[in-house]
């Protein structure tokens, strides 16, 4: 397997007033990784991918995706791009029924190539939901779906966008321990089409799933490594008990 | 007459426009501030004020003085009884959803005016000023009572900014403008707080109705032009911004009377309409105020 | 399942449509007019309800994309002979062209913010009426001439004098408007329109470019609108600035609300009961507004789904 360079930044920095949220970070992520994003609350880890998928503008520094620059592109033309980001706080459309929910994002996907029939956007909704193991719930109105479900069908409407990058923000928060285990598992087979960036604050989960963590502090890297390496990295530590 | 004087004439004129859009646009202003809410009745309150003090007016048939200042007092208090009703009656059942509850009061716009069309009738009806006095200046004469209702909107406007920067009152009505939820979980009676400041909203555009009706007339379809100024001078303001609402209605107020001499009234409505328009998409912190929380 | 559901949707629009066509057969003359008018009308509702029901953006100034219909075709009938097909043509073009136009600048507010903004156009637009009075004859308004009741087309003699040509041109439109609608809806653009009015900030982070979207619902339901106008001023002779009031605006939005937001046939049901309440309250007051302002307040109050958006919750999900 090729290391290429997925994605890039270079300097890239975000204040907020006088608050430096994300501060000259220099970061990359080869294609087919699974990356773990870690650090205290309040380091940046949300501002930075937020910063990634264009949902706010960077201060200063750039963003190439694929070799291209795309630091001044629009979020909806990123998501076309094939990145995808799902929401730290669950974001579905609860009033419409789970298969639309998921229709939208593989409607979405095939904006890429016009006229596509509604039959193959039904097609790929199904085989999203199938993937996360909620096709029995196609017509459910998303709303009335336990939390669990409603974060596994978050995923699914970023797995039907067919995207390069999937960005997951905390995915496991507020799920069981079964869930955990399951979506823990789901994420490997993503993995295996996509390149995952994952913010996650359970540690066993990183450590599991993560090929590369980069720790974030203060809007800084602080470290970058293998699980084993990050583990063993006396600066991490510091920060995590220093800062709570 | 010579240009200082009609200069003269037409500032004043101007200052009592201003003197009553002030308060009109506070009470808009002030409801808004609170409770998110955009107030589309807010000037058939201003009308149903007139009307209440013709109504009073008419019942004391002695001396004029005596029945505008009942009015001054009595119209107010029904107005606000009216605007409480309906507070509790309507707004509060939407929970102040801000889309639902325009939706709601431009019902009430046309519930308050038809109403009163039934009742009232659709004339204008004169109310006597309490008092005759003309002012001689060198140049010409005027009115002591148009000095008077200016006077009046700044005694007003001067016990407003005490309530609310001064008072307990104030505070917490302050609190609840900055944030709703921690002002409730301070132990604020939100829904009581709400109520009050409707109902004071539109007791300040009806005190400024009876202000001014002995100079206007009282008519069912009088409201509509407060109303649209009184939401130019909140925009231009900055929504919500007390300090803002002043400077913008005077700002108005004097302006107006100066630009109907150079405009047709027409065209100066509809270039200030557009100009507000663009000032709320493009700078919807208003021009004097300070940026919205 | 889905093949059968879209053949239930097209029958119940169909046997609408049917049943409106039927009806002129046993209609008396007062009615038969009203019902004209009614269909027109609905047709304004339906373009609104593109952008309220679907999109979930309340316009307050929709009286100003009729009112573009209504004058871009009636000036065009009135001042010059360019013919009443192509000024029909015209009155739609000016309504697209305002719409686009007005999308660019209100679109960049959201809520509250647009709703007093589309409000201030709407009254710029019908101030700009009364201004150029000379022109318009402002509030009194212009009477078509002859050359626009009576004229030739595609060698065909039309003669819109004629109630029963006018009737069955109204008829036509709305059926035409109602499958345009029928085929957005259902479709893709649909799906997203939908989508803006559940969850906007999702919406654009699946990709979709949303003030795109919401530009092209405000044009379109600004187009159907304009056509409504430009139908108007043409069938019934007759063009004036209370058609751009604020009042109108409110109707478009009252009509939308009854019926039902959100549903293909929500505001053809409101135009015809609200059109008929008010019908009938001005026959025993001057005061008959007041039936507007009780129905918006009890309609947000105790029914924001209007009839077949209760039906639809309640009984029929397949309603379009």
């Amino acid at each position: 397997m090729a290391s290429v360079t997925l994605l890039r930044t270079k300097g890239l920095s975000r204040q907020f007033g006088g608050l430096k949220a994300v501060n000259d970070v220099n970061f990359a992520i080869r294609e087919g990784e699974i990356r773990a994003l870690i650090g205290p609350n309040g380091a940046g880890k949300t501002t930075f991918v937020s910063l990634l998928s264009g949902r706010i503008a960077p201060s200063a520094g750039s963003i190439e995706f694929l070799g291209n620059d795309i630091t001044a592109r629009p979020a909806h033309k990123r998501v076309r791009d094939g990145i995808a980001y799902t929401f730290q706080i669950t974001s579905i459309y609860p009033m419409l029924s789970v298969f639309d929910n998921v229709a939208l994002s593989a409607q979405s996907a095939l904006q890429r190539s016009p006229g596509a029939k509604p039959a193959v956007i039904a097609a790929k909704a199904k085989e999203a939901l199938e993937h996360v193991g909620l096709s029995d719930r196609l017509r459910d109105r998303a709303g009335t779906m336990s939390y669990g479900h409603q974060r596994l069908l978050e995923v699914a409407m970023g797995l039907a966008l067919e995207p390069k990058l999937l960005i997951l923000d905390e995915p496991t928060q507020g799920l069981s321990d079964g869930e955990i285990e399951n979506f823990c598992r789901l994420v490997k087979e993503i993995s295996r089409s996509a390149t995952v960036l994952l913010i996650e604050h359970n540690m066993p989960v990183v450590m599991k799933l993560a090929d590369t963590i980069t720790v974030l502090n203060h809007g800084e890297i602080l470290a970058e490594g293998s699980p084993e390496n990050i583990r063993a990295n006396a600066a991490v530590q510091a920060a995590y008990l220093g800062t709570g | 007459m010579a240009f200082g004087p009609f200069l003269l004439l037409a500032t004043l004129e101007g200052l009592l426009q201003a003197a009553v859009l002030t308060l009109t646009a506070l009470g808009l202003s002030l409801v808004f501030g609170v409770m998110r809410v955009v107030n589309v009745a807010h000037g058939e309150f201003y009308m149903l004020g007139a009307v209440f003090a013709w109504w009073v007016a008419s019942m004391f048939g002695m001396h004029p003085a005596v029945g505008f200042f009942v009015a001054l007092i009595v119209s107010p208090i029904i107005v606000g009884a009216i605007a409480f009703a309906s507070e509790r009656l309507i707004l509060k059942r939407l929970n102040y959803d801000p889309e639902s509850t325009i939706v709601a009061t431009i019902g009430m716009l046309y519930i308050i005016q038809q109403t009163t069309l039934l009742t009232y009738g659709p004339d204008a009806r004169p109310v006597p000023a309490p008092f005759y006095y003309r002012i001689q200046l060198p140049w010409f004469g005027y009115s002591g009572y148009n000095l008077f209702v200016i006077v009046a909107a700044i005694v007003m406007l001067v016990a407003v900014w005490f309530v609310l920067s001064r008072t307990r009152l104030g505070l917490i009505m302050r609190a609840t403008q900055f944030d709703r939820e921690t002002a409730q979980a301070f132990g604020i009676p939100i829904e009581r707080v709400y109520a009050f400041v409707f109902a004071a909203g539109a007791m300040l555009a009806a005190i400024a109705a009876v202000l001014i009706v002995p100079i206007r007339q009282a008519h069912y379809l009088m409201g509509l032009d407060p109303l649209l100024l009184s939401f130019i001078v909140v925009i231009l303001g900055g929504l919500g911004s007390l300090r803002g609402t002043v400077v913008a209605a005077l700002l108005i107020g004097l302006s107006d009377g100066i630009i109907s001499v150079f405009f047709s009234p027409t065209l100066a409505k509809m270039i200030s309409t557009l100009l507000v328009a663009l000032v709320l998409v493009f700078k919807p912190e208003g021009l004097f105020g300070a940026k919205a929380r | 399942m889905t093949a059968s559901r879209t053949m239930r949707v097209i029958a119940l629009h169909v046997a609408v449509l049917a049943a409106l066509f039927l009806v002129q057969f046993v209609l008396p003359d007062y009615h038969y007019l009203a019902m004209t008018r009614v269909m027109v009308l609905a047709i304004y509702a339906m373009g609104y309800n593109m952008l309220f029901g679907y999109t979930g953006l309340l316009s307050l100034g929709h009286a100003m994309f009729f009112a573009a219909g209504l004058y871009g075709a009636g000036m065009t009938a009135y001042y010059t002979d360019l013919g009443v097909p192509l000024a029909f043509l015209i009155g739609i073009c000016c309504g697209a062209l305002l719409s686009l136009i007005i999308g660019l600048v209100a679109l960049r507010t959201t809520g509250v913010a647009f709703m007093i903004v589309t409000m201030m156009f709407g009254q710029v637009a019908y101030l700009t009426i009364t201004y150029f009075t000379d022109y318009t004859r402002g509030e009194e308004g212009l009477t078509m001439p002859a050359s626009a009741r009576n004229f030739d087309f595609l060698g065909l003699h039309v003669d819109l004098t004629n109630a029963v040509l006018r009737y069955n041109l109204a008829l036509a439109l709305l059926a035409i408007t109602l499958f345009v609608i029928l085929i957005l809806v259902r479709g893709p653009m649909g799906r997203v329109l939908i989508a803006i009015r559940e969850n906007e900030p999702r919406t654009l982070m699946l990709g979709f470019d949303t003030f795109r979207t919401k530009l092209g619902a405000l044009v379109v339901s600004g187009t159907i609108s304009a056509m409504a106008g430009a139908a108007y001023g043409l069938l019934f002779a007759y063009i004036g600035a209370s058609f751009a009031s604020i009042q109108y605006s409110i109707e478009a939005l009252l009509f939308t609300l009854l019926g039902g937001a959100g549903t293909v046939l929500g505001p053809l049901l409101g135009s015809i009961l609200m059109f008929y309440m008010i019908d009938i309250a001005s026959e025993y007051t001057a005061a008959y507004l007041l039936v507007t302002g009780v129905a918006l307040v009890l309609l947000v109050l105790f029914f924001p789904k209007g009839i077949l958006g209760t039906i639809r919750e309640r009984w029929l999900p397949w309603l379009p």
